[in-house]
Formats: C-alpha cells, sequence, structure tokens
C-alpha cells in the first residue's frame, strides 16, 4: 500500500514535470519588453542633424499633446520599409514626429532623408545609442508616444505596421 | 635638488594612483557587463557581444561608473530600463522564489529521506 502511494506520487510529479516542459517548449525564448509602459522620459542632451545645434529634452518635448519618438538608422533595413508609414503617420497634426538617429553616419542620414522624404518634425542624433538606453528601446526601429507630461504610454518595437498607425493615431485622437 | 625629487615622487604616486583607478574601473565595468544579458544576441552577455546595444550598454556603464555610481545602482538602473530579465543574477521575488526555494527544498527532502534509511539500516 506504501509503495502504491509512493509510486502515485512519483508518476504524478514526473507528470507534471512533462507538462511543464512540454508546454515550455512552445513558448518564444526571445525576450520582448513590455509595450504598455508608464515611465518617465529620462532629460538628455543631444544635437540637431541638420543644423549641428545642442538641444535638450526639455526643448524638443514641448507645445504639444503628444510626440512620437521614432528610432531610426540609414543602415537599418527595416527602417528603409517602415517609412512610408512615418511619411503616412506626419500627416497627424496632432502629434510631433521626432527622429532619433541611432548610432550613424550624418552623411548617410541625411541622404537617407533626402531619398525617401522628411517625416520629422525634428531630427536628432544619438551617436553612441546612449539616448537610446535611457529611453530603454533595444534597436532599430522603435516608436515611443510621449505624452505632454513626458511620460512614454507606449512603445512599438520593430517597424510600424498599419495597425500600429491607426493604434497612434486612436491613441493621439 | 631634493625638491626635484620629491616631486617626481609625488607625480609618480599620483599617476600610479589613477592608473589604479581606471583599471579598478575597467574591472568593474567587466564584471558588470559579464552580468548583463545582451537582448539583441540573448545567449550572450553584453561583455561577450558585439551588437549596437551590447555596445551602447558598455558605454553607459562606463559613463555611469564616471558620474560615481556603484555596482548596485547600475544594476538598478538598467533593470528599471529593461527589466528584470536582464540581469543573469535573478532577485528573490514571487516570481522566482520557486528557481531559489526549489533546489533547497530537494536538497532538505532527499537528505531527510537518506539519513532515515541510514537510521533505519542501523537500527
Amino acid at each position: 500500500m506504501k509503495n502504491k502511494i509512493i509510486l502515485s506520487v512519483l508518476v504524478l510529479f514526473f507528470t507534471f514535470c512533462f507538462i511543464v516542459l512540454y508546454k515550455g517548449l512552445n513558448n518564444s525564448n526571445i525576450y520582448v519588453p513590455e509595450t504598455k509602459i508608464e515611465k518617465t522620459l529620462i532629460k538628455f542632451n543631444s544635437t540637431d542633424l541638420y543644423s549641428e545645434n545642442k538641444i535638450s529634452s526639455d526643448q524638443i518635448f514641448v507645445g504639444s499633446e503628444y510626440y512620437v519618438l521614432n528610432i531610426w538608422a540609414s543602415w537599418c533595413v527595416p527602417c528603409r520599409a517602415e517609412h512610408p508609414k512615418l511619411i503616412k503617420l506626419s500627416e497627424n497634426k496632432s502629434i510631433k514626429l521626432i527622429g532619433l538617429n541611432y548610432r550613424d553616419n550624418p552623411k548617410n542620414a541625411k541622404k537617407f532623408i533626402n531619398e525617401f522624404g522628411d517625416p520629422y518634425f525634428m531630427i536628432i542624433k544619438d551617436n553612441q545609442g546612449i539616448i537610446s538606453v535611457d529611453l530603454g528601446a533595444i534597436g532599430v526601429p522603435e516608436t515611443f508616444i510621449i505624452d505632454k507630461d513626458k511620460k512614454i504610454i507606449k512603445r512599438f518595437l520593430g517597424s510600424l505596421t498599419e495597425k500600429s498607425l491607426n493604434e497612434i493615431n486612436l491613441i493621439t485622437k | 635638488m631634493k625638491l626635484s625629487s620629491f616631486l617626481l615622487i609625488i607625480l609618480i604616486t599620483f599617476n600610479f594612483t589613477n592608473l589604479n583607478s581606471e583599471e579598478n574601473n575597467d574591472k568593474i565595468k567587466n564584471k558588470i557587463s559579464k552580468n548583463i544579458r545582451c537582448l539583441i544576441c540573448q545567449g550572450q552577455s553584453v561583455y561577450d557581444s558585439q551588437s549596437d546595444f551590447a555596445v551602447s550598454i558598455k558605454l553607459i556603464i562606463d559613463k555611469k561608473l564616471n558620474e560615481g555610481l556603484n555596482e548596485n545602482e547600475i544594476y538598478d538602473f538598467l533593470k528599471k530600463q529593461y527589466g528584470e530579465w536582464i540581469s543573469y543574477d535573478p532577485e528573490f521575488n514571487k516570481k522566482t522564489f520557486i528557481l531559489w526555494i526549489l533546489p533547497i527544498l530537494l536538497f532538505v527532502i532527499g537528505g531527510a529521506i537518506i539519513l532515515r534509511k541510514f537510521i533505519v539500516q542501523k537500527l
């Protein structure tokens, strides 16, 4: 009787372990950070891509209800695919679209903008990628919606899609 | 002559102190970057990875050390930005308690079973 109980407990234990591990096999092992975030923007200083003037985050995030900050680079292939979406997004007058040029050569960045169009209200440089880390970004492209209180309210990892454009327009309406 | 020798000794000592502090900073920087996961190439630490993300994280660790932050404050900053997952050393909390307690529990239960058998055999 005692042996039967031990055997049943062992069988149950191993079945439980098997189910947990088997379910785990289907889980993605790629880490995806939270997309709904309520984080205040850390103050930073940057340089304007065109004028080379120094500018602080307090000077950038002023005078609008919502800001959309898009991290991009001329060497980033998905950014090229995303660019028409940003051009479309620039028609939304209730937002200020700011481009953060990530670890890029300014010459190449300007060439990219000349070729594909300029959807941005302003483009600032992040030569070392430090501003992106302050934002909590992991790569390019990445897009953040920031409200007038400088709170990051939503992030989009990877290229923007039609769905994410609709979402941005809905939030910033 | 005496004064110039004295000044030379001071100068050398000062330079060595500077060198030591730089070496120390490098050691801490390497230690932190080895304990931080690269979120782009997730099998590697920031120390091993050459991705843009890892390079930026190494720069930020350097910057924070120069700002006077200590090791734990830098871990806290990175965890705040990227979540607990970025650290290779999980904290003890409600999400990770099983991870920490289970091995101890298994060790205690296993030990108790072995001890019990040993005592029974002796009797």
